[in-house]
């Protein structure tokens, strides 16, 4: 029964939760008020790991709650559950779409929406980069310090990605050189 | 054949994202796009329009689409099984024999830099997006009110109603159905090509 009510809970975060994964993080923590299954502690300890290991941010939620409420089985579960409504409403939208490419209408409005979502990632963007390269604190409450290691580190790598030849390298190796920098200079 | 490259290429991207379905988009591009071509910059950039005001992750939605669009309905499970696969192989791992990984100073000291990594990748994806999706003035008209309105919405504090009023116009869901919108209109009338 528990699986059971794993995979609903999950599918409830799945359909309510809409954009990234720190979408869900609020809807897990009411999971954890109502049903006890983890504390807030235990919550935040899921949300460091799941920032620090690969994978979508919210699928790595899932399952580490799945993993922690019923073992293995509990964790592919509640995987599971978390997908299950996006891919549902996204097959029938993908149907959609299929059926009506020639649509001029369809075509018309998604000429307008791909300048929005081009937008929106360049904001998601920006954010990222103000709680990378932004330190809040210090002194004052209001003083803002600069990490410079992180800005030259992206700097650089923004640079290379724009080389001719280096551009070809796949993005995952500019990650793990990151990795390697990050080790290094204690970033 | 197919299907099993639709898993493994998704559970290779599952690997290699580190944060949200934004840090995805440069593995993506690549992937996807360049190697597979499997979709265009313009479809990647439909599909995360409508990942934004779809219910789920972007990054399992785009798995969806992508799987569906080459080979139907298991083509759009399998993706999506794919690329949640190695979070489950890999989160399971550490809860149950590392739970104290996130403070592991090696590990923080890494995510630092993959930090670092991950906005430089971003924004040259942008960059590369933008040159497909921003090529007529229409276009760009639309990209900087979305964008005005995304980033007040996320930095600026406003007080009383004028916060509640710009809570709801800066939401995902409020721009993309706007975009849409304004896209129907103007470029309708131009008989469906922008250019």
């Amino acid at each position: 029964m528990t699986l059971l009510r794993l995979f609903l809970e999950f599918a409830k975060v799945g359909l309510f939760s809409v954009g990234g994964g720190l979408a869900t993080i609020p809807f897990l923590k009411e999971m954890g008020e109502n049903t006890g299954w983890f504390t807030n502690t235990d919550l935040t300890t899921m949300i460091a790991v799941s920032e620090s290991t690969p994978g979508p941010m919210g699928v790595n939620m899932a399952t580490y709650v799945g993993f922690e409420v019923q073992g293995i089985p509990g964790a592919v579960t509640a995987t599971l559950g978390l997908i299950f409504p996006s891919v549902v409403v996204i097959l029938i939208i993908a149907g959609f779409l299929q059926k009506f490419r020639q649509s001029a209408t369809v075509n018309a409005v998604f000429q307008g929406l791909r300048p929005a979502s081009t937008a929106l990632i360049t904001s998601a963007g920006l954010g990222v980069a103000v709680s990378v390269f932004l330190a809040v604190g210090g002194v004052a409450e209001h003083t803002f310090n600069l990490r410079w290691p992180q800005l030259a580190l992206a700097a650089a790598i923004f640079l290379c990605m724009q080389h001719k030849q280096l551009k070809k390298l796949h993005p995952i190796v500019f990650i793990g050189l990151a990795a390697l920098v990050g080790i290094l200079f204690q970033f | 054949m197919l299907l099993t490259d639709l898993f493994l290429t998704f559970a290779k991207m599952g690997v290699m994202t580190f944060g949200g379905g934004y840090a995805m988009l440069p593995i993506l591009q690549r992937e996807v796009v360049e190697k597979k071509k499997w979709a265009t910059e313009e479809e990647l950039s439909d599909y995360f329009a409508v990942g934004q005001c779809t219910p789920g992750i972007i990054a399992v939605n785009t798995a969806t689409f992508i799987g569906y669009k080459e080979a139907g309905m298991l083509g759009g499970i399998l993706a999506t099984l794919g690329v949640v696969f190695p979070s489950v192989v890999i989160i399971t791992l550490i809860a149950a024999f590392l739970s104290n990984f996130a403070e592991i100073p090696a590990v923080q000291h890494a995510l630092g830099g993959v930090n670092a990594a991950v906005v430089a990748l971003i924004a040259a994806s942008v960059i590369k997006l933008g040159k497909s999706t921003l090529k007529n003035t229409p276009s760009v008209l639309i990209y900087l009110c979305v964008l005005a309105l995304a980033a007040a919405g996320s930095f600026l504090a406003l007080p009383g109603l004028g916060g509640q009023v710009l809570d709801v116009v800066s939401s995902p869901v409020f721009l993309v159905l706007g975009a849409g919108c304004v896209g129907w209109i103007v470029f309708h009338r131009k008989g469906g090509e922008g250019e």
